[in-house]
């Protein structure tokens, strides 16, 4: 067990509060203009529809991003990821005109000195989104 | 198809690339964050996207990245980058199967600061069948 983040006592099986964050199609457009991944299935519902998708999706990497945001407010800050690892398992749909949810929620896996180990779960809509998906922070 | 003598190969990006308080402020402010002297942990997609796609879609490796979904991704960050950091990248391709018609590749990146490793990732990415 170590104190982590100078109040909270941390061991395996802790569970961390849950956070929901909003995906809209106004964020999808930022993040690609922050990221520079255009790709048109994250923007244009024709294109979409066209490729086979059953709506808009929001990229893989914002998904991971925000879920990224959710470990660096707990963990004190961005410097603290050492590493981060998800699968997309499926996609965030994001209907135009609607705020869909993205779900996230971690447990503590694994307590190595000051490094800890997180599993994270995420779901949009009900569904779970990432699977394996895991992050190392230390302060 | 992607070329076969790619597999287990390392490929340098060309350029140099430096990154601006802006790119990190605007990926930041995307995720709500306001802290912006490091950049958010994911932030170096923002470079490697643009070198893997040069790199992986060129006619060394010939990967159709047109029909590219990303299958899973992973970052060890040995620190975190900040504004004013110039990075180089490499790809390697690690490994590569064909199932059902689908192409899966695993792509390593390293980007680079000097000698200095900064951050490595890697990417699972399925070419559609």
């Amino acid at each position: 067990m170590v104190n982590f983040g100078g109040a909270r006592m941390i061991e395996v099986g802790t569970v961390l509060p849950e956070r929901v964050f909003e995906i809209d199609r106004e964020l999808l457009v930022a993040y690609a203009n922050a990221s520079g991944d255009d790709n048109p299935i994250h923007q244009n519902e024709e294109f979409a529809l066209s490729v086979g998708l059953p709506n808009v999706i929001a990229h893989g990497m914002l998904t991971m991003a925000l879920v990224g945001k959710y470990v660096t407010d707990w963990a004190g800050g961005s410097a603290s990821v050492k590493e981060f690892g998800a699968r997309f398992v499926k996609p965030v749909i994001v209907p135009a005109g609607q705020k869909v949810d993205l779900t996230v929620s971690a447990t503590v896996a694994e307590v190595d000195g000051d490094r800890i180990s997180l599993t994270l779960s995420a779901t949009s809509a009900g569904v779970k989104v990432l699977g394996m998906a895991k992050a190392v922070v230390q302060k | 198809m992607l070329n076969p003598d790619s597999v287990g190969r390392t490929f340098k990006g060309a350029e140099t690339i430096t990154v601006s308080q802006s790119q990190i402020d605007s990926f930041a402010s995307v995720l709500g964050e306001t802290q912006t002297d490091v950049a958010p942990p994911t932030f170096s997609i923002r470079i490697t996207l643009d070198q893997m796609q040069k790199i992986l879609s060129g006619s060394e490796v010939n990967l159709d990245w047109s029909r590219l979904v990303h299958g899973d991704q992973r970052f060890e960050i040995n620190r975190p980058i900040k504004a004013g950091n110039s990075f180089t990248c490499s790809s390697t391709i690690e490994s590569y199967r064909v199932a059902a018609g689908n192409e899966i590749v695993s792509v390593r990146g390293d980007l680079f600061s000097g000698n200095e490793l900064v951050v490595s990732t890697w990417s699972t990415l399925v070419v559609r069948a």
